[in-house]
């Protein structure tokens, strides 16, 4: 998928799951603008019982040894498993909310711990979400 | 107003309830009744984190539920209740007979279970259970969002509409 850099487990920062194709249209959005779409893995919970949706992102973190989950809506299920997993280990850090620019500052942010580059996302993504009106 | 929609949901709290149904009816109110969330404090934390300010969430226990529901039924503003299975609904409505009908929303694959719909799996003895849900009068259908076909129990069962 990616143009800029190689792909691979070792490459991957983050999960990112949500809604029907939510996390593979951002992922390929990433992509399309910087290339390094292979620090991320995109999952769909189409289908899934929430059993499913925690299991198959706690495969995906093993295989990767990613540390952050992006999810789209705070209800979401994948945001509730996500929950389970980040109560189970300190290791691991959920943005629940993402959009492109949360995704964007995060696959550049390589030289922070998971953690720091996780807030420095969410805050990037939050300041991406303006209202402009004709006054 | 009361309770608007009683539905079947495995994931219990998603995006398909708060926001796909709660919209629409203007849910101000959210029932979660399932006896092992009812029993633990982080799975009731856990639910409550996942609903927005403006809706109150009450959790319960099928015996609960049962005892409860006048008081849920007469609340001035719209609410939604949810049981996680089959067999949870068909106890609440062999407790309240004022249930007149039910929304099967999503109970998805698992072993054992033979696919219905796209978001519905059972097996045979939920089956039977939403088949005695219905023979005691209450109208059971599939129906993941509101936009889509409210898809009768009989065509669910069948399969036909996979």
């Amino acid at each position: 998928m990616s143009n800029g850099e190689e792909s691979g487990p070792a490459n991957v920062r983050a999960i990112v799951i949500g809604h029907g194709d939510f996390s593979a249209g951002l992922v390929s959005a990433v992509d399309q603008i910087c290339g390094m779409a292979g620090r991320l893995v995109g999952l769909s919970m189409m289908g899934l019982t929430p059993e499913d949706i925690e299991t198959a992102i706690r495969a995906e973190l093993a295989r990767t040894g990613a540390h952050v989950i992006f999810t789209d809506l705070p209800a979401g299920s994948a945001t509730l498993a996500a929950r389970r997993i980040v109560k189970g280990d300190a290791s691991m850090v959920l943005v629940s909310g993402v959009n492109l620019a949360t995704l964007l500052d995060f696959v550049f942010n390589t030289e922070l711990s998971p953690s720091e580059a996780a807030r420095s996302a969410a805050d990037r993504g939050k300041a991406s979400l303006i209202v402009v009106e004709r006054s | 107003m009361g309770i608007h929609l009683y539905r079947i949901d495995d994931r219990l709290i998603h995006g398909q309830v708060v926001v796909g149904w709660g919209q629409p009816l203007n849910a101000r109110f959210l029932i979660l009744v399932d006896d092992l969330v009812a029993s633990s404090d982080w799975e009731k934390e856990l639910y409550r984190m996942a609903v927005p300010p403006e809706m109150d969430i009450y959790f319960a226990d099928v015996d609960t539920a049962i005892k409860e529901h006048a008081r849920y039924a007469a609340d001035p503003r719209p609410g939604i209740l949810i049981a996680g299975d089959t067999e949870s609904m068909h106890r609440l409505a062999k407790g309240v007979k004022a249930i007149g009908s039910v929304n099967i929303g999503g109970i998805h694959h698992r072993a054992g279970r033979a696919e219905k719909l796209r978001y519905i799996f059972l097996t045979p003895a939920e089956e039977e259970q939403l088949r005695a849900l219905e023979a005691s009068g209450v109208e059971v259908t599939a129906q993941d969002v509101p936009s889509a076909r409210a898809v009768p129990l009989s065509e669910v069962l069948a399969g036909a509409s996979k």
